[in-house]
């Protein structure tokens, strides 16, 4: 049973803050959605959106299970053991050195899981079937997520040598990038990939789900001092410079390539902006902070430039945006952060050369594991069941024929079905006046 | 002269754009239309209330051609648009009375001719 005795480690305006932070993130996972759904083709709008709901849903589940078990219990420095399996002994006593309860500290780590599922969806999107999806959903975010969390913030490897990552350099930003590259692969191109323009059919959702991305990454990056502290308030800051930065680079670069600044192109710069400082942003100091925002959007934007030439249909450019801006900003930190504004250390630029190699470990190590767990996951669940629709389906649009919904179903000619199961003749329309 | 039209599947539009341009069709216009030509309905569920959804949509080509272009455009719209499963569309050919070219005031034959042709 738990202690309901109050403890002393607890501090009311940690705990606060870090509640509202945890419903912060879980606001980015719709928000993605949207994000997302704006950038396929109408017929699956509905379907895009529910691989982000369906990360809300099996994530969640998977981590209260085995997930935060395998990131965040003590175990080897690969993976970490069950002895917090079915969430035994999360509770309100706080974790070693923390001033929350152990149950919030469990439900923002689960929030980071479920944002990272649903980034992954980004690479197979229009083609992947829902069901497989589900499992590769639940599996992905033990196998995958929870290793990666558990090097990275659950006392591994990459920890103990020193790597610095604030906010999910390597577990959600490498983790999703380089495993969409490789779910990519595995599924395999759109039927009309390379051969028509496959267009966003709604730049707003794209514009408004940024935006709340943005909001919800305040919790993030935020929330990922575990406190109201120095750090906290450092990284909160960061995550309004370092975008902004990155924005206006990337109007230069729109400005630069074709003369006219693009709203899609603004909405990326935001998320690979916010995704530059994760790693970074309780470590340097705000002016780097800004130079990393600005830097990171370089080969970034190069590779949302490049990658449509290949025949890789990483179809809404997940690894550019996450995968190489998080690398980006973990290796930032090896020459840019600073003891006087992080306490923790310094880099190669403030006389710690060592730092730099900490960092450009974790950028070799996170990416091969998500790429290769990923790969070899995926085989195996195509083994079990096709991965993807057929190309008569992928027609039709993932909507009709996985959900049996239209996301802008007009109801003309609808007719309705009784509940006996039989069509009402008489009533030729779904709501007759 | 004929007005061709051909209802295709929405899907199967970019190929038919393309095979028209290929026979050298260049003088069209499109419609997103909904239709029901004998496919199976799709049922579809939005919380209590299921439905058969009685129309499919469908894009509708208008292609107004002189009378040796007739053949060549139906020929590109089959072509373009069949996948060999029942909804794959259809094509009615009507004859046209006149058609002015409003820029030039140029009428009938001069008028389906594409420009430079």
């Amino acid at each position: 049973m738990p202690s309901l005795a109050p403890f002393a480690q607890v501090n009311s305006g940690d705990t606060a803050w870090m509640l509202a932070a945890t419903a912060l993130v879980i606001l980015m996972t719709p928000a993605l959605g949207l994000f997302y759904a704006g950038l396929v083709r109408s017929k699956n709008t509905l379907n895009t959106f529910m691989m982000c709901l369906a990360a809300l849903a099996v994530a969640t589940v998977a981590w209260a299970l085995v997930g935060y078990s395998v990131a965040f219990d003590e175990g080897n420095p690969i993976i970490g053991g069950l002895d917090h399996a079915f969430l035994q002994g999360v509770d309100f006593e706080p974790r070693e050195g923390s001033t929350i309860p152990h149950l919030l500290f469990m439900a923002f780590q689960a929030s980071f899981c479920i944002i990272t599922v649903a980034l992954v969806s980004g690479a197979v999107v229009e083609r992947m079937r829902f069901g497989p999806f589900l499992v590769f959903a639940g599996l992905w975010s033990v196998l995958v997520y929870g290793v990666l969390a558990h090097w990275a913030f659950g006392g591994g490897w990459l920890q103990e040598a020193g790597t610095l990552d604030f906010a999910g350099g390597v577990p959600v930003e490498m983790g999703s990038g380089f495993s969409a590259l490789a779910a990519a692969l595995v599924v395999g191109a759109r039927k009309d990939y390379g051969r028509q323009a496959l267009l966003p059919h709604n730049a707003v959702y794209v514009l408004v789900g940024a935006g709340l991305l943005w909001f919800g990454w305040f919790g993030f990056n935020g929330g990922s001092g575990f406190s109201t502290g120095n750090s906290s308030v450092l990284a909160f800051t960061n995550t309004l410079l370092a975008p902004a930065c990155t924005l206006v680079v990337w109007f230069a670069l729109d400005l630069l390539r074709r003369r006219q600044v693009t709203a899609i192109g603004a909405a990326t710069a935001i998320i690979v902006g916010c995704v530059g400082i994760t790693p970074a942003g309780g470590f340097i100091s705000p002016g780097w902070a800004m130079l990393l925002g600005a830097f990171a959007a370089l080969p970034s934007y190069a590779v949302i430039v490049l990658r449509p030439r290949t025949r890789v249909d990483e179809t809404l450019d997940v690894l550019a945006a996450h995968g190489i801006a998080g690398l980006t900003g973990i290796l930032f930190i090896g020459f840019f952060a600073q003891l006087s504004w992080n306490g923790v250390a310094d880099g190669l630029l403030y006389g710690d050369a060592s730092q730099l190699g900490e960092q450009a470990l974790a950028a070799v190590a996170a990416p091969a594991y998500a790429f290769g767990a990923t790969y070899l996951l995926l085989r195996v669940i195509g083994l079990a069941m096709p991965l993807r629709a057929t190309g008569r389906e992928e027609a039709l649009g993932m909507d009709v024929v996985q959900h049996g919904e239209e996301a802008y179903a007009s109801g003309e000619g609808a007719i309705l079905i009784t509940p006996d199961g039989e069509a009402e003749k008489e009533v030729p329309v779904a709501n007759p006046v | 002269m004929k007005l061709v039209i051909g209802i295709v599947r929405p899907d199967r539009a970019n190929d038919v754009l393309e095979t028209l341009y290929r026979a050298e069709v260049r003088g069209f216009s499109i419609t997103r239309v909904q239709g029901h030509g004998g496919e199976l309905d799709r049922v579809e569920t939005y919380r209590g209330t299921t439905v058969k959804m009685g129309l499919a949509d469908k894009v509708r080509f208008e292609v107004a051609v002189s009378d040796p272009f007739v053949q060549p455009t139906i020929d590109a719209l089959c072509d373009g648009a069949r996948t060999g499963e029942v909804g794959d569309g259809k094509i009615f050919v009507v004859p046209l009375e006149r058609v002015v070219r409003i820029r030039t005031g140029e009428t009938d034959h001069g008028a389906v001719t594409p420009v430079g042709g």
